[in-house]
């Protein structure tokens, strides 16, 4: 039985309270937006579902993690164009681990970058949305990656560049636990940190799992938070389905004035619906057994209903 | 020798291939060790692990660490064999490869998963169609594109003979059978699948079965074709090209890999040296990229098959 994890978590007025001060308006109007950042999630995570599921396959648990950060980034955060994907003013995103395509797509296509038919389209031969993030072929998608690793230079590139032209502009940069196997994201991270760069958020996605197994059977990363440190960055580790934890944890983050800032979102590979959360091999799920598509099924109609109550 | 086996459809993966010949490798040496970057489930080496757990490594997803480990175990005698899709033990780990391995004189075993159109839904960051034109650059390697899954057995478990760097390329998937099991092989010679006398097909890899049945149609229409499986590109059998090439109206080159600096280039590199005065015509991926899509698509996509072999066949008569 599919059941949206995340749902009630979180949801209370105290979590409220304690996440965002004491002043009176500012819960009242933070609450009204929690709630629209929670309808986003709520719609992101239930077009990942559709689209991998009309695909047939796809990587479900690593799209999955990423739900609410990406709701709070294009719900909140971001500044961007929809109707103007290369507005030269824009932040960018920079989602290293390229195979979270689906968890992207379902975001541009909710803030309105492209129709949602196309998410019907992932993977479909001469299809603008690849497994893996293009930015030829995809409006709103600002950099290509899928080849794990590349990402976190790109994005000091992005942000030393910003620096060199004065702009106030943000790169959020998104990578994978098992991707920082790849030593270039060190090379990056060394950069990043020696130049300052803070207006490169950093988040590290910790589902604690890669594609084969836990991290820390594989390759054991430790204490990602105080390697980050030891490294030079200002850290926050935060809930990864906790929109105004996310939320919180940039604001603190765009205040930081004199050091690269990096956000660890203690995440669960699944994300958001139990029966894929606890799916031991989830990195590339199948919908190609009645177990697995009855669970689609159930968890899209549950987001469904969460999405009309919250509406 | 060899003996054709083309009726036999129940064909296992690929990666099967692999997996059964590094095992069986095991069984009698020690020294044989595996290396995986994070693709076991991907590749099927997690049943090494299974079957050998003390000779089995997964270094993450890590692969210039990967070539790393491995030159350093072959340093101490060890026989490393590594696995990743081929984009990330070629284009990646070039200069790992080229400096470690091969200039340090070490020995490295190098299996590159889903080469080509066969990368289907992981699409263009994924697609290899230059993994052969940057290993044909190291002085010495020995580069294999299998061509089924008897080859494909026979490779691995001939590679752990040998020093230095070998690379062979090849579908995780099942592909068409052409080969009878036991048959044998010898790396740098081609095979003669079918003899011909109008056109001469030099094919690799899973397009050699392609070649095979293009053959087959364009006999019917009246044109003798040779096929030959030159699953090895480096060294490539250059006495044999010279040999059967004597009057040949064309010669056709017919790979699942760029045109530039795979089996077409070596092949034209030949024919220019010793002036033969042939057309050469090169069938594979026209200095594109790759990109997403079923293998069937991008085969045809990237004009792949074999009905490109036959239109071009043909178009030589006209
Ligand atoms: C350079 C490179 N090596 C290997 C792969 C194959 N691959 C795709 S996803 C993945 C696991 C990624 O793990 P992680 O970064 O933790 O992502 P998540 O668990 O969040 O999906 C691997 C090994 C790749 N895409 N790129």
């Amino acid at each position: 039985m599919a059941d949206i994890a995340g749902l009630a978590r979180n949801n209370s007025a105290d979590a409220v309270m304690m996440t965002n001060g004491n002043e009176e308006d500012e819960i009242i109007m933070n609450e009204k937006e929690i709630k629209k950042l929670k309808l986003l999630s709520a719609k992101i995570r239930l077009d990942v579902l559709k689209c991998i599921k009309k695909c047939g396959y796809g990587h479900l648990g690593g799209s999955l993690s990423i739900v609410e950060l990406l709701s709070v980034l294009y719900g909140k955060q971001l500044r961007y164009d929809a109707k103007n994907p290369q507005w030269k003013e824009r932040d960018f995103v920079i989602l290293s681990k390229g195979h979270a395509g689906p968890a992207l797509y379902s975001a541009l296509a909710n803030v309105g970058f492209f129709g949602k038919d196309w998410l019907l389209t992932l993977n479909e031969n001469g299809t603008k949305l690849p497994s893996h993030l293009d930015r030829v072929k995809t409006p709103g998608v600002d950099m290509t990656a899928g080849s794990l690793g590349q990402g976190a230079s790109i994005a000091a590139g992005i942000a030393a560049g910003f620096k060199l032209k004065k702009n106030a502009q943000f790169v959020y940069l998104i990578a994978g636990d098992g991707e920082l196997n790849e030593g270039q994201c060190w090379e990056a991270f060394q950069f990043i940190a020696h130049n300052k760069l803070n207006n490169c958020i950093a988040f590290i996605d910790e589902n604690k799992k890669q594609l084969d197994g836990w991290t820390k059977d594989v390759i054991n990363p430790y204490d990602i938070e105080k390697k980050m440190q030891a490294f030079g960055f200002f850290t926050k580790k935060v809930k990864a389905d906790d929109e105004s934890a996310i939320d919180e944890a940039i604001e603190k983050c765009k205040s930081v004035k004199d050091s690269a800032v990096c956000i660890i979102l203690d995440s669960i590979k699944g994300q958001g619906i139990k029966y894929f959360e606890d799916m031991m091999d989830n990195h590339s799920v199948k919908f190609n057994t009645a177990e697995n598509i009855k669970a689609a099924d159930d968890a899209i109609e549950e987001l469904s209903a969460l999405i009309t109550r919250l509406e | 020798m060899f003996e054709l086996d083309r009726e036999n459809t129940d064909a296992s993966e690929m990666r099967m291939a692999v997996v059964s010949a590094i095992q069986d490798l095991m069984k009698i040496n020690d020294k044989v060790i595996a290396l995986e970057a994070d693709l076991g489930s991907a590749s099927g080496w997690a049943k090494i692990k299974k079957s050998n757990p003390d000779r089995f490594i997964n270094v993450g997803i890590a692969e210039a660490n990967m070539v790393g480990v491995a030159a350093g175990l072959s340093l101490i005698g060890f026989i490393p064999f590594i696995h990743s899709f081929a984009p990330f033990v070629s284009r990646r780990v070039f200069d790992q490869i080229f400096i470690s391995g091969a200039y340090s004189q070490n020995t490295i075993n190098i299996y590159a998963s889903d080469p080509g159109f066969t990368v289907a839904a992981n699409g263009g960051t994924h697609t290899t169609f230059e993994d052969i034109a940057l290993y044909r650059t190291i002085p010495d390697a020995l580069i294999c594109d299998a061509a089924d899954f008897v080859q494909m057995r026979w490779i691995i478990k001939n590679f752990a003979d040998l020093k230095g760097i070998h690379f062979v390329r090849a579908n995780r998937k099942p592909i068409a059978n052409i080969y009878k099991e036991g048959s044998e092989f010898e790396f740098g010679k081609g095979n003669i699948l079918k003899k011909g006398h109008d056109i001469l097909l030099i094919a690799a890899g899973q397009l050699v079965s392609d070649a095979l049945n293009a053959a087959e149609s364009l006999e019917k229409k009246g044109i003798s074709v040779e096929v030959i499986d030159m699953f090895c590109i480096k060294p490539l059998d250059k006495d044999l090209i010279l040999k059967e090439i004597k009057d040949k109206r064309a010669i056709i080159s017919f790979e699942n890999h760029s045109i530039i600096g795979g089996l077409g280039s070596a092949i034209a590199e030949v024919l220019a040296e010793n002036a033969c005065g042939i057309p050469l015509k090169r069938i594979g991926v026209n200095d594109r990229f790759g990109q997403v899509g079923t293998a069937d698509f991008l085969q045809k996509e990237f004009g792949l098959t074999q009905s490109v072999v036959v239109d071009f066949a043909l178009s030589l008569q006209n």
